[in-house]
Order: structure tokens, then sequence, then C-alpha cells
């Protein structure tokens, strides 16, 4: 399904280590334009490791990657300008109003102050905020700051958004809702990189990788993986993998 | 720019909406100074006094009089020599003995001088040099008197000794021990509690992965405080001129600019402070453990730094209030200019550059 698509992230025998411990085992892939790309894995796996390292945080210890066609050792400030980011903890201020969190970011990413305001105003009325603009965050049910969160987040519209575990703690009714968000920037050409460890979240995903112990287990789409592993639905095709995978190394 | 001026806006909305931040900022110093101010300043009565009259003659015993029915001091015993004086002090209840010499009156009649000696209990430092000065304004007052009625001048040549601690060290040490003690624990405390607060809610990640680069937070972080700490040092200097008398005698220009130095100091200190710790509470009792009681004990703010043992003289050196303390006194109660002061100015200079160093190796290392 991926012979005409661009690829937007590439990723070359990435490896990261902490001293002896290997968080990223010599990983490879690719994400494609526009599609929504599920980063799976059990806590510990290494999925974090990598995001950062893809949003410009941290720096490999060896591997080429490049991130909306920027190299990731020395064009991060060109990435981090392309890239929108929402991670598990949340991400807005909770002391400061709807309109001024938008305000901020729009600023920090260098949008004019007539984009912000006409960003702002579009966003408000998609999300039914209109009459919270000048509420504190913190007087927002989580499910409002979260979809805000995320809106706030591809504000700028950028090429690729990475989602850490957006949806950690939430109810799977908020939970689906949530997603039908992410559709739509996916709907908009925004490229997303999503890591979850609810599986039937993978269900929702283009493709999807699974992590075990710093490395990539499986990589494909969810129906190919079900196909493979001979069954039902994303969270057996996880267990199956999880199970595999230590027997192999013994 | 615009960007890093959006973000420092923000942080003022943080500091003007969290009530409990307002306070800190400043509530604290107009509280402190009255604190202080008001134990400091507070008025003397009922003192117990000593007096050792060696001449009893009509001068001697009227101006015993006025002394004692001045309602400011108690007499609470004659003494018969001088080497009585230090057991009375050591008794504890006498805070000022007077010593009259031996012939005071015929003295005074033939050469229009006499010596009256002062000793204090200068232990308790500010309670002696008030005792001290009440005494002097009622002999001046006594000699203006003498002076109507007689038509000749007459002169008393008092002879002040503070016993137990010749400097009086503490008077007028509370202004800048206050200042010291404000300035770094708002932008030390303050800074890194901000800072930190945005690792633990997990919106520094947002930060560091948007364009902003890991120098503009910082700085973004902490140009509020020193806006804010700067307000801070001038109420302080315009209460304690207003209120309790604090002279400056020296250039106004150049106490602020020593301030603003004191304050990045704090500042680096601040940053230093959030590299190393994890939570906002950790951030808070270090910057107090580790800032405001030495700021208290060791910097010469209560306790003079001569009385102290070795080990502890040592340990003052490295306390950047220390220094600033003895910088604002010499331009305050002094008037001296940076020629006298270069020296610990410097001092304050190496500490922040060294803080600043160690927390941009700090930081960067946490990046990797």
């Amino acid at each position: 399904m991926s012979e005409q698509k661009e690829t937007i992230i590439t990723v070359r025998n990435l490896v990261k280590k902490f001293g002896n411990f290997k968080a990223n085992d010599n990983l490879n892939f690719e994400v494609f334009k526009g599609e929504i790309f599920g980063f799976l894995g059990a806590n510990g796996a290494g999925k974090t490791t990598t995001i950062k390292i893809l949003c410009g945080l941290w720096a490999p210890t060896s591997g080429e990657i490049k991130v909306a066609g920027f190299d990731i050792y020395n064009q991060t400030e060109q990435i981090k300008r392309n890239i929108g980011y929402m991670s598990q903890k949340f991400s807005l201020y909770e002391d400061i109003t709807v309109f001024e969190n938008i305000r901020l970011f729009g600023g920090i990413y260098g949008l004019s102050r007539h984009e912000i305001a006409h960003r702002a105003a579009d966003l408000m009325h998609r999300l039914d905020l209109e009459h919270s603009r000048d509420k504190l965050i913190s007087s927002l049910p989580l499910g409002w700051r979260q979809k805000l969160a995320f809106s706030v987040a591809i504000l700028h519209n950028p090429k690729l958004v990475f989602l850490d575990e957006p949806t950690g703690g939430v109810d799977p009714v908020t939970r689906r809702k949530f997603w039908d968000q992410i559709y739509e920037a996916a709907d908009r050409g925004i490229t997303v990189f999503v890591t979850t460890h609810y599986m039937d979240e993978a269900e929702y995903c283009d493709r999807v990788s699974i992590m075990v112990d710093g490395r990539i287990a499986d990589l494909d789409t969810p129906s190919a993986l079900k196909g493979k592993y001979g069954v039902k639905n994303m969270n057996e095709v996880f267990l199956k993998i999880a199970r595999i995978k230590p027997d192999q190394n013994n | 720019m615009k960007r890093f001026w959006g973000f420092v806006l923000k942080e003022f909305l943080h500091i003007f909406r969290d009530p409990r931040t307002m306070l800190i900022l400043f509530g604290m110093p107009i509280v402190q100074i009255l604190l202080f101010g008001y134990v400091i300043t507070n008025e003397i009565k009922d003192i117990k006094i000593a007096i050792l009259d060696q001449s009893k003659d009509p001068v001697t015993i009227e101006l015993t009089n006025k002394i004692i029915s001045s309602g400011f001091f108690i007499l609470d015993r004659n003494i018969k020599s001088m080497n009585e004086v230090e057991d009375v002090f050591k008794e504890g209840n006498v805070r000022q003995v007077i010593i009259f010499e031996s012939g005071f009156g015929r003295k005074l009649k033939r050469e229009g001088t006499a010596n009256i000696q002062l000793i204090a209990d200068a232990s308790d430092a500010n309670t002696a040099n008030l005792v001290v000065h009440y005494t002097m304004a009622i002999i001046d007052d006594f000699v203006r008197e003498q002076n109507k009625l007689t038509g000749s001048p007459i002169q008393f040549i008092p002879e002040v000794r503070m016993l137990y601690n010749n400097e009086l060290k503490g008077v007028y040490m509370f202004i800048p021990g206050i200042m010291a003690m404000i300035l770094i624990l708002v932008s030390a405390m303050m800074t890194s509690i901000s800072i930190v607060r945005e690792k633990e809610l997990g919106t520094m990640e947002t930060l560091l992965v948007s364009p902003l680069r890991p120098a503009q937070i910082i700085l973004g972080k902490v140009t509020p405080y020193i806006a804010l700490s700067f307000i801070n040092a001038v109420t302080i200097i315009i209460m304690g001129n207003l209120v309790f008398g604090m002279p400056v005698q020296g250039s106004i220009i150049l106490l602020l600019a020593e301030s603003i130095l004191y304050i990045l100091l704090g500042l680096s200190l601040g940053i230093l402070i959030s590299t190393i710790t994890k939570t906002q509470q950790n951030a808070m009792f270090i910057s107090l453990f580790a800032l405001m009681l030495p700021t208290i004990l060791l910097s010469g703010f209560i306790f003079p730094i001569e009385n102290m043992p070795k080990i502890l003289q040592w340990l003052s050196i490295l306390m950047p209030p220390r220094w600033f303390i003895t910088i604002i006194k010499n331009i305050m109660l002094k008037g001296t200019g940076l020629m006298y002061v270069w020296k610990e100015t410097l001092i304050l200079i190496v500490m922040t550059s060294v803080f600043l160093g160690l927390s941009i190796r700090k930081f960067k290392i946490r990046l990797e």
C-alpha cells in the first residue's frame, strides 16, 4: 500500500545505549507521509527513548535518522519547527486560560498575532470551547483538556506530530473521541506518530510497530499482523509477540 | 525574540495568578522589615544602670538625678571602685555603668571640661547602642541647661566603651541583612521552584521540543524574577530609609548595580538548584536549608563573623550574602565608592560565573 508514498521518518540502525544497557537496539523503520503510525510496546520497551531521539531531545548513540527531511544530528532546529509534540504528561499550563495557552504556543512556534487570533477562534469553534475562552485550563474536564492539548500541538500545522501515550489515564469513550481528532489531523495531511500500550488503539492505526526489549519485533498493518499470527485482535498479537521473544533469546 | 517575550509574559501570568507566590514576593519583604525593625528599634524603658561617682559633688548628684528621673533608667546600685564594674556586668542585670571622674565639679569650674565614662554591655549590641545614645542625650541636655544658668560655656567629655562587642556589629545590620536574605531567597528559591515545576508537570519537555532554545527557556523563566527581585530591593531600601532612617550615604546607582549583581548570583544559584532537583519540594528544601539558614547564621547578619570558630569563619567565606552585606553596608553607611568594595564585587562576579558554568554543564549533560 506504500508504493508511491513519501517517507517522512527514516530510521536506519538506530542504537541508543545508556551505559551497557541498550534502550534501542538497532532499529530500522520508515514512516510514510499522512499515515497514522502506531509505536507499540510494553512499559520499558524503549518507546519513549525512540520518540525523544526523533524529536531531537536526545542524541542517538549511532544510526542514521531523518525526520521531516532533516538530519537528526545537525538540523534539530529545523526538525523542531516542523513537528508537534504532546506527551503522556499533560502539556498545557493549568493556571493560565485557554486563549493564553493558545497564544503562548502559537507565539513559540512563530505564528503572527493575526494568525494566532484566527486559528484560536477556529479551534475554539471546532472544539465548542468558545464560552471557555477565558477560563483557566484547570477548570476544564480532563477530556476537554486533552482535545485542546492536541489541537494546540498541531496549531502550527506541523508535517508530523508525535503523541507520547496521549490517552493515558482516560476512559474508553473519551479515548475513542480523541481518536476522531487524530483521524481529522491525518485527513489534513499531518502524519501521526503515536505511542500507546492500549491494544484497542492499535486497531485504529494504519501501521503498527511492536517493540520488545529495545527491538522492533514486528511491523505491519493491524490486519496483516492479525492474519500472520492467526488471532482476532491486536491484544492477542501483542501477547503472542511478547511471549515468543524471550523464548528466542534463551 | 517575539517567541521569547511571549514566553516571559506567560511566566508573569504564573506569578500574578498564584496568591502564594505573590505573598512571598511582596508580603515577605515588608513583613520582615517591620518585624526586625520593630524588634530592634523598640524603645528602652527601666534599664538598670550602676553609677560609680568618684566625686559626689553637687554637679554629679544633680546629673545623676536627672538621668534617673528620665524614666528610661533605674539605678540598680552605686558602686565604689572600677574593680566592681566587671562583676556588675557579669551578674547580667545592669546594662550600663556611668563613671564620673574624681573632682568632677571642681575640674568643671576650673577648666570648663570634665570627663564622664559610659560603659555599656554590648553583648546585646542594639540595646547597648540605644542606652548610650539616650544617656548622651540627657547629658547634652544637662550641659545646655548649665550653660544657660552660668553663662560660661562648660563641656563634658563623655568616653564611651562598648564592652564585649567593640564595633557594635548588629546595629544597622538588619536592613542589609534582610536585603541579602530576601533577594537570594526570591531569586534562587522562586526560580528553582518555577523551573522544577515545569519538569514536574511535563511541560518542560513540550518546551524543549519546541523551537525555543534551552537558553531562551531558562532566560525566559528567570527574567520576571530579575524584575521582581529588583522591585524588592528598591522597596527594602525605601522602607529602610523612611521607616527606620537607614541612610544611603553613597551612590544609589552603585547600590542598585550591586543589588542587580547579587540578584543575578541568586538566579544562577536557582538555575543550578533546578538542574539537580526533580521536585518542587526538593528545590524548596535545598533553597531554604542551603541558602536561608546559612545567610542568617554565617553571613554576619546576626552573629558577628569575628566571634565565630575558625571553621565557621572559613565557611562564611563561601556565603555570597556575607560579601553582599559588606558591600551595601559600606555604600549605605559609609558612603564608599566602588574603589573600596571592588574586591567583594569581584568575589560576587566570580561566584555568579561559577554557578552559571556549573548549571550550563549540568543542563547539557541532562540533555544528552
